[in-house]
């Protein structure tokens, strides 16, 4: 591993996430009860489920946006909520997330947008900051001129890749992405798993990602979690996942989008 | 040389240890007090402890994009993360990175800013005439049509922009209207003339000061919460839904809110003429020793109800002015939250000066004419 901050309780062939008996709930509904997931080092797990089925909700419980109402989460060898204040900013400086609709800041221009961590942080003053911010710009595929344009001008694909960006600026050692691909035509979003892809490898973060799309989990995920009545069914690889007697996993992977993904891989392959 | 980063000795150098971001600026003052490195030199990257992207920077930085992209060449018992890292920022920092903005000149740039700031205002004008247009266009298209009026959104914006502003407009009118005739009694007092504080107010309020407070509350409140209302629609898209659904968003959006203004504003004023009168009476009676009954029967002889008519023709003016201005403002929000705000702010300030700038030509036209 590149990029890790070894702290003594940390090992290395540890989780980097370890969520067990996740209870979440709002009001009377409950959304998540006693859901265990493991995220291991360096891999991209791919997070599946039905719309409203809270892969968003444990997404925002593991870093640190929405108070579990039960249950205990482990990141990076520390549990979240024995932390203080303190030591939780110092875990959450190790993430980088990426949100449903990019969420980058209207009022900055990207490359501000991606400086901000840098001099927040990491302390570095503007110009080191922004020339910096301009090779992560660089490093997601954007062209050296969209630095200083505005959020509001990019297209959906550039606002996907700016906040890629953005979520890369410290060098996480985790990157949250909540369905990156969604919204994106099916270029742009091949473009970007194997974008994730070459980063990873290169940077070795490990990914949790969040996604409806199948060819995303063809692409660029290791294992697959599949998240169904309130708790997570199944952790495997594509393929045992895809063997699961669970009706909606069937659904989901042998209905005909299911079929074509696959079918379009297997080809991909067979091509190369 | 020998440093935590770097060491030099007879043209061998060699970097190890942490190249982080945590050291990106100690590596990067050690780098400059070592100057460049001459390609003579023999380069070794040895167990770096740990390398980040700030630090894989300033490396390719230091060798040169060509040599970093080669690194697994010469560098072959780095970790392949390491090699790969190495690779992949040589590759981003291929592309040319540095987009200068715009050389500065003081002297033309500020002669340029002025003549952009007169193109907008000009521009800023001749939009605000061409939505006039448009709204009265389809205000006079809708007249007799009563079923597609929209009564209950119009009664819900008379709710939110006429009656709860009603407390606000009396109290602040009253103080003016205390303050006017205090002001009024000192002044009279010397001639011995301090009946006159009557006239003085009630010239004020009827003619002025009722319907003048309440269209710049009104400009203040209700202009700024339609540009804010329209503004996070139009980000949201939600003005295009509209549009692509066939409805027009001047007919839905926009005419329940100037409609809701032509009826609140009047009687605002009409409000805040009565409790500036009311003002007025209170300061008359306990400083200045003048009855209830005097002050009504003064009011009576000596103030024509020209002088009421003439304050509130004013009134559906400057409510179609404010309606109009802050619909403008929100549909010219684009999708930032800056923009939402300078929008609010440019509404008010449009509102406030267009109202004060018709209320003084108003001024001048009625008393020519003698009114
Ligand atoms: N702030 C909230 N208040 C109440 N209910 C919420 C809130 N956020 C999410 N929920 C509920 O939690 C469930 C899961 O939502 P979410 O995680 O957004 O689904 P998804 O898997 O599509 O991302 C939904 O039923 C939603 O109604
Ligand atoms: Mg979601």
């Amino acid at each position: 591993m590149v990029t890790t901050t070894h702290s003594q309780s940390e090992q290395h062939d540890q989780p980097v996430i370890q969520v067990q008996g996740l209870v979440n709930s709002f009001g009377p509904v409950v959304v998540h009860e006693a859901l265990d997931l493991t995220l291991k080092r360096g891999e991209i797990l791919g997070v599946v489920g039905g719309s409203g089925t809270g892969k968003s909700v444990l997404l925002r419980s593991i870093v640190g946006l929405k108070r579990p109402n039960g249950g205990t989460i482990d990141v990076l060898g520390s549990r979240l909520n024995e932390l203080n204040e303190q030591q939780r900013s110092q875990v959450e400086r190790r993430f980088g997330v990426l949100f449903q609709r990019g969420a980058l800041f209207s009022s900055l221009n990207l490359q501000e947008n991606v400086a901000l961590p840098l001099i927040e942080h990491a302390k570095l003053p503007r110009e080191d900051a922004e020339y910096l911010a301009r090779i992560k710009l660089s490093l997601v595929g954007l062209p050296a001129k969209a630095a200083l344009q505005f959020p509001e001008s990019l297209s959906g694909g550039m606002v996907k890749r700016a906040a890629l960006a953005r979520a890369l600026a410290l060098d996480p050692d985790i990157l949250f992405l909540d369905e990156p691909t969604a919204g994106l035509d099916p270029i742009g979003a091949a473009a970007f798993d194997q974008l994730l892809v070459t980063l990873r490898d290169a940077l070795g973060f490990s990914v949790f990602l969040v996604t409806h799309d199948l060819d995303t989990l063809y692409a660029a995920c290791d294992r697959v979690a599949v998240l169904s009545q309130k708790r997570v069914l199944v952790t495997d690889t594509l393929e045992n996942v895809a063997k699961t007697d669970d009706a909606w996993v069937q659904e989901y992977f042998n209905g005909p989008r299911g079929r074509a993904a696959k079918h379009s891989v297997a080809s991909t392959i067979s091509k190369e | 040389m020998q440093s935590e980063w770097i060491t030099q000795e007879s043209g061998h150098v060699s970097l190890h240890g942490e190249w982080t971001l945590r050291y990106y600026r100690d590596i990067k003052g050690t780098l400059r007090q070592l100057g460049s490195i001459s390609s003579s030199n023999r380069l070794t990257l040895s167990g770096f402890k740990r390398l980040d992207t700030a630090g894989a920077t300033l490396i390719v930085e230091l060798i040169g994009v060509k040599k970093a992209k080669q690194v697994s060449e010469w560098a072959a018992d780095l970790p392949k993360e390491q090699l790969a890292l190495l690779v992949r920022i040589a590759e981003a920092m291929e592309e040319p990175l540095d987009v200068a903005p715009a050389s500065p000149h003081r002297v033309t740039d500020a002669l340029a800013t002025v003549g952009q700031q007169v193109a907008a205002l000009w521009e800023q004008q001749r939009q605000l005439l061409g939505f006039v247009g448009l709204v009265l266009a389809t205000l006079f298209s809708l007249l007799f049509r009563p079923h597609r009026w929209r009564i209950t959104a119009t009664v819900a914006h008379v709710q939110q922009s006429g009656l709860n502003a009603v407390p606000i407009v009396a109290l602040l009118t009253f103080m003016v209207g205390a303050v006017v005739a205090f002001l009024g009694a000192t002044v009279l007092k010397d001639f011995g003339a301090t009946i006159y504080t009557i006239d003085l107010v009630a010239f004020s309020f009827l003619r002025e000061f009722g319907v003048l407070l309440a269209a710049i509350l009104l400009a203040g409140r209700t202009a700024s919460a339609f540009t804010a209302q329209l503004g996070a629609m139009k980000s949201n898209e939600e003005i295009d839904a509209l549009q692509a659904q066939g409805l027009d968003p001047i007919e839905l959006l926009v005419l329940p809110r100037v409609m809701a203004m032509l009826i609140s504003l009047p009687l605002l004023a009409f409000v805040g003429m009565l409790s500036g009168l009311v003002g007025g009476a209170m300061v008359a009676t306990l400083s200045l020793d003048i009855s209830i009954t005097q002050f009504i029967a003064t009011l009576q002889k000596d103030v024509s109800v020209t002088h009421f008519l003439v304050g509130l023709s004013k009134a559906p003016v400057f409510a179609f002015v404010i309606a109009v201005i802050g619909c403008l403002e929100g549909f010219k929000v684009s999708g930032s939250a800056q923009s939402v705000g300078a929008h609010t702010t440019s509404s008010v300030v449009q509102s406030i000066f267009m109202v004060i700038l018709i209320d003084a030509l108003a001024a001048l036209f009625f008393m020519e004419m003698g009114w």
